[in-house]
């Protein structure tokens, strides 16, 4: 194996790195510094220690990212000093014959300025605006400059979805799609899309670091994330934040001129966002299907009712089944939950009961959306909006109702169809909207 | 009070009138211990499989005639204790090993032995892994080692099936005396008993005269 081809931009632990003939090629570091701090994620609260067999002392190592392989005080990072493979020949051609709508466009044309500008810039496009497509030239340019590109989402699932995307567009530079347990982990390309997690391995890598998602769990809550995707790219280079819903802090400053982002108010297909209703429907804990539901959902043909913990979806799965057998339910640690989300969109199943885990990146063609229970806090204002955005999404059928059963109302669900609203007050003065 | 959970790392919780009387937090929060489960009901009285019956399974009435006595283990070797057991042998993440310091130290103490002897790992596997992990299960619990035992470079037992386990060659050799003496030996797993039958010959070279084992989780069915 040339090891170039897999260590370029890599930061590695000894027991990831093979026997090299040529060890000036190499830079080193310790693992840990003191006072305590780990070189690979970051972290300088969770540590532990023991008696180490190899250093001979009482050894701390880093437990934050002890998943990825050991860093302990006697671990020696490992980085490539060699040459960089070349980018394949037609680097970054783009093989894409769609086109932008004119909220597209704007941001395509302000990611590729500060992509070319190495600065950083934020996009902030409502759920099916289709924030994929506006990084399609800049990404292109960057290639073709020979820049190193990377696309960091913060769960495997994103990165699965997007690899074959850019693939298709950007077909003389395929890209590499790394996740735990990924098929690629050795493979070098100047255009790579990782779990956020899967950084933690670079080192000033990329040119152009685009992170999709920003919101989301668990990159807003982990620091070690952030620091990843920091550590991976290159001291100089361009930053592109993707978000549809940015917390409130960020709206803040976007909205003071604190942090450069383009808005992309409306959807793609030029139709309003549904805008969700409130509805109380009194102690859903003790009811589980509250009637209210019930009677909502008589004249759906296919819908997501989303409750805050497994718990009582479970409970309140056999009830639902009372009134159709089409109905199932899905949670993050389910095993079939691949199998029963396809089945939603075969139409083979009427009613899917989640937990937030469908809250993004979902399309299902025709959906109508129910929240039991959405006073909860695990639904903040990000996540109703996100829930709401999966209502109308499909050209065919671009309306689709949207409902918040409550036992009290919070900011957050006042705040999200405030936020609903305001997007389609702006997408309609823009003229985004037929 | 708070503390972190050692293997989820949110938060776990007493109430403030159990940290006055001196209540610890628990190590793990609930939804991670709900996870582990321990050993209840009837099982065998040598190797502590879980049987219909208490009595002695098939496989310990097969077992050739050994100084080996019994075994204790806490808990089923399912699917979350197989992670634990990964993170903590693996990934090496020693601290773990305090998860199970309070029931080595009972059940050590009710079974009277007189030594406490780690499972020794090879040169190279122990430069390996940093630490050998029976060693990090007899120090939180704070229990005196004697290291009675040295063992030869061998494949991993963990990747052998049954049939190889049963009929395995011997790579323990004695290092320390042990006469007369009953030997408690502390392991993580206990599989098919092979391991333990080949450390009680080589501590019958060494001297003993019974040897004991306690491990964490009982595997197989």
């Amino acid at each position: 194996m040339n090891p170039s081809s897999f260590f370029a931009g890599r930061e590695l632990i000894d027991e990831e790195i093979p026997v090299l003939s040529d060890v000036n090629l190499l830079a080193t570091r310790p693992g840990l510094s003191y006072p305590l701090l780990c070189h690979r994620c970051g972290n300088t609260t969770n540590f532990a220690s023991h008696p180490c067999t190899r250093c001979g002392t009482s050894c701390p190592y880093c437990r934050n990212c002890i998943q990825m392989g050991k860093v302990s005080s006697c671990t020696t990072l490992y980085r490539w000093l060699g040459p960089h493979p070349a980018h394949p020949e037609g680097a970054g051609t783009l093989h894409w014959s769609g086109t932008l709508s004119d909220g597209q466009q704007a941001a395509s044309e302000n990611v590729r300025r500060a992509i070319h500008n190495g600065q950083e810039h934020t996009v902030w496009a409502v759920a099916g605006a289709g924030k994929t497509e506006v990084l399609f030239r800049g990404i292109s340019e960057a290639l073709q400059q020979g820049k190193r590109v990377c696309i960091a989402a913060p769960r495997a699932d994103v990165v699965r979805e997007l690899a074959p995307r850019l693939q298709s567009v950007f077909p003389d530079t395929p890209p590499v799609a790394l996740y735990g347990g990924s098929p690629d982990r050795n493979t070098y390309s100047p255009l790579v899309i990782s779990t956020t997690h899967q950084l933690l391995r670079f080192y000033e890598a990329f040119d152009v670091m685009i992170v999709d998602e920003v919101d989301a769990f668990p990159y807003t809550f982990d620091a070690s994330l952030q620091f990843a995707v920091q550590k991976a790219r290159k001291k100089e280079s361009s930053l592109i934040y993707l978000t549809a819903t940015p917390e409130p802090a960020w709206q803040e400053d976007i909205q003071y001129g604190k942090r450069e982002a383009t808005l992309i108010p409306a959807r793609y297909h030029r139709h309003p966002l549904p805008v969700p209703e409130t509805k109380w429907c009194g102690n859903w804990k003790k009811s589980l299907v509250p009637a209210a539901i019930l009677d909502w959902l008589k004249d759906k043909n296919k819908a997501l009712v989303f409750y805050p913990h497994i718990e009582t979806m479970d409970k309140a799965l056999p009830l639902f089944q009372k009134i159709d057998s089409r109905v199932e339910s899905v949670h993050a640690q389910d095993p079939l939950r691949k199998e029963k989300v396809e089945a939603m969109r075969r139409g083979e199943v009427r009613i899917l009961l989640t937990t937030t885990i469908l809250e993004r990146g979902v399309t299902f063609p025709g959906v109508d959306v129910a929240v039991v229970g959405s006073e909860d806090r695990i639904f903040t204002e990000s996540a109703l909006v996100q829930i709401a955005g999966r209502a109308g999404r499909s050209a065919d059928c671009p309306t689709g109702k949207v409902t918040f059963f409550h036992y009290g109302k919070t900011n957050a669900m006042v705040r999200a169809v405030k936020q609903i609203q305001q997007m389609n007050r702006l997408g309609e003065e823009r003229g985004l909207l037929d | 009070m708070r503390r972190r959970c050692l293997l989820c790392d949110g938060e776990t919780e007493i109430q403030s009138w159990a940290a006055f009387f001196g209540v610890k937090p628990p190590l793990l929060c609930e939804n991670c211990s709900k996870g582990l489960q321990k050993l209840t009901g009837p099982s065998c009285e040598i190797c502590s499989r879980s049987m219909k019956e208490t009595g002695i399974c098939t496989d310990c009435a097969a077992w050739d005639k050994s100084i080996f006595h019994s075994n204790h283990s806490f808990y089923h070797y399912n699917d979350v204790m197989q992670d634990l057991i990964a993170r903590f042998k693996y990934r090496g993440d020693y601290v773990l090993a305090d998860l199970f310091a309070q029931d080595i130290r009972r059940a050590a103490r009710e079974m009277k032995c007189d030594l406490v002897c780690p499972v020794p790992l090879s040169v190279s596997r122990l430069a390996e892994r940093r630490f050998n992990q029976s060693e990090a299960l007899i120090e939180p619990a704070g229990l005196q080692k004697t290291l009675l035992l040295a063992r030869r470079e061998s494949n991993k037992q963990s990747k052998k099936s049954r049939a190889e386990r049963v009929t395995a060659r011997q790579t323990f050799y004695p290092v320390g005396d042990a006469s007369g003496k009953s030997v408690l030996v502390i392991d993580d797993i206990y599989t098919t008993g092979a391991t333990m039958r080949l450390v009680s010959r080589a501590l019958e070279q060494a001297g003993a005269v019974s040897v004991k084992s306690i491990t964490i989780a009982r595997s197989g069915s």
